[in-house]
């Protein structure tokens, strides 16, 4: 009878491994997911088209020579070794990128952290009005173009007209066409525009610390604010930190709209080229798309290079 | 005075420890700079559309407005009326755009971001980290590709061509995903008691939950389409948006120097009044916009 009883147990127990075995596998828990799929499938699909072929395309184009007339032909690392060996506007052109990048990414950073920790002090609409004040040129489209008339070549210029003025300058300077202005004024405009969504989520994420920390942290004997900062707000709000990294350094490695705006495309001697201003010269005025798809490669690997750097410093906040 | 000051503007003291009356001054005098810096240009942009012609080509040039006139936007709509394809089809244009956009983006988005936050199956992680990946790299990297396929596709010359790429972008889903990570999985739970399905459980619960996240959405997503002059994909003037207009126009040189600084006035300000009017939305999105490692 014990026996018997003991038998069937076994016996369920086994079926019920059986079933969970099965509900284990990969085809069940996708079948069982169906539903998520569905309501993925147009984001990804969208994203499969847009995003995901664009990257592998442009991969597998930069071995490529092709002209969108003619079909593509394989050519190796040609296009690599052109555009490293001897294409000097590109390693100018990574050169200025990688100016911008370094000046403006970790200055930009900087500054989204700084006013966005000054602001957290404030409170009420002061806060609200000081959020839009920074916020407001990044969204305003291309209101960049008044840096147009303030950088003006003429005396009609507002700088020079205030350089004049002053007395400090005698006669108009072209800033936009002397090479040694322009990769100065194009940080600047850069700079004023940067502080986009990475500054929103620093404000935002400010407002999550936990205040009881900073009580802890008083007893344990932080004294002023600065402290605070460094020991206790910052790490709290690393994922925003985060965020906003990827966002700056991103932003700051694709710089090109300010450059064609302000200083041209081509600019005097390429002073103001960067790699997607190249990057466009290839791909929509000349149609060397194998050349502009490893320009394409160059730079996402680039930037996808830095922002997994930059995440693994980042992770060392506060320690 | 200043004592007066700090307690309207600085939050109350039993809540912030560590603080000191020279500390607050220097931050407030830092801000007040700062601002002033970050606002002149735009400063300029509001006063030059405010200025009349002789005002514009004065020298030395001066900030401010002397004579505040609205000749500069009666000149621009004076030179809209002229164009050969009818005002009204830019504005037409850009609603659809802009307004397609955004409806499909935040739609879209958030459909992939519930099941991204709150469901468990096989190849979830993949999916999201290609999102994230997605957002290191700026779209201009792809733009070329883009464009082929767009062809492919013979959705080029459409709105189609600037709203299905729109609909993908990664920062949304992945502002969405985090929102709705947020929510209580009991909201959910109790729903599928109830008999409801999964996608009752998307339209009804969640999505009138995450108000704030698909205003954020909504707003990036406007500011995205805002800007677009559409030039790369259409090809046919009566689908082209406003901006693409409002850019010919400022492009007329000295003559239109008036309506050109009524354009980038229009053009800014746009955006920045969407902004205000989300402002407390997006920020509390952004607060759950931390990207975990």
């Amino acid at each position: 009878m014990t026996e018997h009883k003991n038998n069937s147990q076994i016996n369920v127990s086994q079926e019920a491994l059986e079933i969970a075995r099965k509900q284990g596998t990969l085809r069940y828990r996708m079948k069982k997911s169906k539903a998520s799929y569905l309501m993925l499938a147009p984001y990804f699909i969208l994203f499969f088209f847009f995003t995901v072929l664009p990257v592998v395309m442009s991969i597998a184009f930069s071995f490529t020579y092709y002209n969108m007339l003619e079909l593509p032909e394989f050519i190796g690392w040609k296009n690599y070794i052109k555009l490293f060996l001897e294409d000097d506007i590109f390693l100018k052109s990574l050169k200025n990128t990688l100016i911008l990048a370094v000046i403006t990414g970790p200055v930009s950073y900087f500054l989204c952290l700084l006013f966005a920790w000054i602001i957290n002090e404030f409170k009420g609409w002061l806060r609200a009005f000081l959020t839009l004040i920074f916020y407001a040129p990044s969204i305003c489209g291309n209101a960049y173009v008044v840096w147009a008339l303030i950088l003006s070549g003429d005396r009609y210029g507002y700088l020079n007209g205030l350089l004049m003025d002053l007395g400090i300058l005698d006669q108009a300077i072209v800033w936009m066409k002397t090479e040694k202005w322009v990769l100065p004024f194009l940080i600047v405009v850069q700079l004023w525009l940067s502080l986009g969504t990475g500054f929103l989520a620093f404000i935002a994420g400010l407002q999550t610390v936990d205040k009881s920390l900073y009580e802890a942290a008083a007893l344990d004997g932080v004294k002023n604010r600065w402290q605070e900062l460094w020991y206790v707000t910052l790490p709290a709000m690393k994922p925003q930190l985060m965020f906003g990294a990827v966002m700056q350094i991103t932003q700051s490695f694709a710089i090109a709209d300010v450059s064609i705006q302000l200083a041209g495309n081509p600019s005097v001697n390429y002073s103001g080229t960067t790699v997607v201003t190249h990057l466009l010269d290839y791909g929509t005025v000349r149609f060397e798309m194998g050349y502009a798809s490893a320009i394409a490669t160059v730079l996402f690997l680039l930037m996808i290079g830095t922002n997994l750097l930059v995440q693994k410093g980042l992770r060392r906040v506060g320690e | 005075m200043m004592k007066k000051l700090k307690l309207r503007f600085f939050r109350p003291r039993e809540k912030r420890l560590n603080r000191s009356m020279a500390g607050n001054s220097l931050l407030f005098i830092i801000m007040a700079i700062c601002g002033v810096a970050m606002m002149l240009p735009l400063i300029m942009v509001i006063n030059n559309f405010l200025k009349p012609l002789d005002e514009l080509y004065q020298f030395p040039p001066k900030i401010f407005v002397r004579n505040p006139t609205l000749v500069n936007i009666t000149d621009l709509f004076t030179l809209m009326n002229d164009s050969w394809v009818p005002f009204s089809r830019y504005i037409l244009n850009t609603v659809i755009i802009t307004g397609g956009g955004m409806l499909g983006h935040v739609i879209i988005a958030s459909l992939a971001a519930y099941p991204l936050a709150k469901h468990d199956f096989p190849g979830k992680n993949i999916l999201f980290h290609l999102v994230v990946l997605s957002m290191m790299f700026s779209w201009t990297v792809t733009q070329t590709p883009q464009y082929m396929i767009i062809s492919w596709l013979h959705i080029n010359n459409s709105y189609w061509a600037l709203i299905l790429p729109a609909c993908s972008f990664g920062m949304g889903l992945y502002l969405m995903k985090q929102f709705m990570e947020q929510l209580p999985d009991s909201l959910m739970e109790s729903a599928r008691l109830d008999g409801a399905s999964e996608w009752q459980i998307y339209w009804r619960i969640v999505m009138p939950n995450v108000k704030p996240a698909w205003l954020t959405l909504a707003i990036f997503q406007f500011q995205q389409m805002w800007g677009n002059t559409g030039s790369t994909f259409l090809r046919d003037e009566s689908l082209k948006p406003l901006q693409f207009a409002l850019q010919q126009i400022s492009a007329g040189g000295m003559a239109r120097a008036g309506a050109a600084a009524a354009v980038t006035f229009i053009i800014a300000a746009v955006p920045i009044t969407f902004f205000l009017i989300c402002q407390k939305n997006i920020l509390e999105t952004m607060t759950s916009s931390g990207m975990k490692d």
